[in-house]
């Protein structure tokens, strides 16, 4: 039996007729046949490099490459939306809490007045208005922190991950904090 | 873990009305919501006239030529950038199309407007039908591939494309994906084990243990996920992002695999596993209708058990 090679260098077995491929491109008319560049250009100079240049030309690209837009561009979806919010809800309520809970601790030194009493006595002096929306701003982040973080607990436990789970529960999520901080608020 | 791969609706949308419609016939209701492709009277198809590429500075928007008097032409911005400039600023530069002369995909546009109307966008295509994962871009907000997009063919709409968010952009819509390969190495993605088989051939599994590979082995590394996902776009020097972690919960699931603990080792840090806050962007956007952000939670289960 012949190897492929040996069947290959004979000649007599390629057919005749099978024109080289530079003879089938120039029988293209002329706006078929594709020119790198123009006659009249000159081709573009090249400087030659070593492969261990690749790192340092790399490196001198990417300080000029853009980052891609990303926040402002991506369609706002309930998943990184409520994600975002879940952050922003947490820090609000650990920083006042932190920042009250330091403020009632020095609040002695500096003639401070932030007993129960007189906060209520504070409070008290606030319209009615001033009252619901005071309320709403301590109970809606508190109220949608609690709710989502059952929501990333059922997910710890490797459930509820398709993605019309996700969309559900996060507006479950919605429904309950908006309800439960109105409720709060009325108390 | 089939659970992992939810329905395609994406895919199976495309393949199937791709069978249904025919490509001369007219449009029906039904048919409505989709670009096709019409030939066009009065245009023969293989004499494309000589095109005159009007360079980007020049105009605004720039228009395809030979605009037949009914043509449903539509208006894609695209984000351009070239490194031959690079102190000029990203910007978007818009095109208009006639949807009854292209293809029904996103690609099919943007090859349209590189051979018909701007040679000078720069994109990356190879299959055109969403095995190989290059033309993962932005696409109206939302990271896909753009050979299994449709063209919405409402017309007012108009499409905005961009390259994968927080990459580095190498050109227009290419981005540099030179951190997202290494971390991909970086997690040994080939089948780790010193016990010969028994018999001497291959190593095999249960029908029940290769179907926990479902819905892992699929993933083409489009990255994607990995680039909708806000942890990963602050912390893509050391978080490993959806796209790598699913293919390292692919070998943790693996029953032929002998480095699991290794390989849970290298996740034990603050970063490179938990820097996922179930966001479950991952999952939404994932183009094969995988689920990146359940692979992940099963690797913060089995870590937790170890």
């Amino acid at each position: 039996m012949l190897k492929p090679s040996a069947v290959l260098a004979q000649p007599s077995i390629l057919p005749k007729s099978f024109p080289p491929a530079a003879t089938t491109i120039s029988r293209l008319p002329p706006q078929k046949r594709f020119i790198a560049f123009p006659p009249s250009a000159s081709p573009p100079k090249t400087t030659p490099a070593k492969p261990s240049d690749a790192y340092t030309i790399l490196a001198k690209q990417r300080l000029n490459r853009p980052v891609a837009p990303h926040l402002t561009i991506y369609r706002p979806q309930i998943s990184w939306i409520l994600s975002g919010l879940n952050r922003i809800t947490g820090s609000i309520l650990s920083g006042g809490f932190y920042i009250f809970g330091a403020a009632y601790l020095v609040s002695p030194a500096f003639g401070w007045h932030l007993e129960s009493a007189s906060l209520a006595e504070w409070f008290g002096g606030f319209g009615p208005v001033t009252k619901f929306v005071v309320k709403v701003g301590i109970a809606m982040p508190f109220c949608f922190h609690s709710f989502n973080g059952v929501r990333h607990l059922v997910w710890d436990t490797g459930r509820e991950f398709g993605t019309k789970q996700v969309i559900r529960t996060g507006w479950a999520v919605v429904g309950l904090t908006v309800v439960c901080s109105g409720a709060l608020a009325y108390i | 873990m089939a659970a992992l791969r939810s329905p395609t609706s994406r895919l199976l949308a495309s393949s199937s009305s791709r069978h249904i419609i025919p490509t001369s016939s007219r449009l029906g209701l039904w048919q409505r919501h989709y670009a096709t492709v019409e030939p066009v009277p009065g245009i023969k198809s293989n004499e494309t006239p000589p095109q005159t590429a009007a360079p980007p500075s020049k105009s605004n928007i720039i228009n395809e030529t030979n605009q037949t008097p009914n043509a449903k032409s539509k208006t894609f911005h695209i984000y351009r950038w070239s490194p031959d400039n690079p102190t000029e600023k990203p910007k978007m530069q818009s095109y208009t199309l006639d949807l009854n002369k292209t293809g029904p995909m996103m690609l099919d546009a943007l090859i349209r407007i590189k051979n018909e109307v701007d040679p000078t966008l720069t994109f990356r295509r190879s299959c055109r039908e969403g095995i190989c994962g290059s033309c993962a871009m932005n696409i109206d907000g939302v990271n896909t591939l753009a050979c299994l997009c449709r063209i919405p063919t409402d017309t007012k709409h108009e499409a905005r494309i961009y390259p994968l968010p927080h990459t580095y952009v190498v050109k227009d819509l290419v981005p540099d994906l030179t951190q997202f390969y290494k971390q991909y190495k970086s997690i040994k993605p080939f089948l780790q084990r010193d016990t010969p088989s028994p018999d001497g051939r291959e190593n095999r599994q249960s029908p029940e243990e290769r179907k926990k590979l479902d819905g892992l082995y699929e993933c083409i590394l489009c990255a994607c996920c990995s680039t909708s996902c806000p942890s990963y776009w602050w912390n893509s020097e050391e978080y490993l992002g959806p796209a790598v972690l699913l293919q390292s919960y692919r070998w943790l699931a693996d029953s032929r695999d002998e480095r699991k603990h290794e390989r849970k080792e290298m996740l034990d840090n603050s970063m490179s596993l938990y820097r996922c806050h179930t966001i479950l962007n991952c999952s939404r956007t994932c183009p094969k209708g995988l689920n990146p952000g359940k692979a992940i939670a099963e690797i913060k289960k089995d870590m937790a058990r170890a």
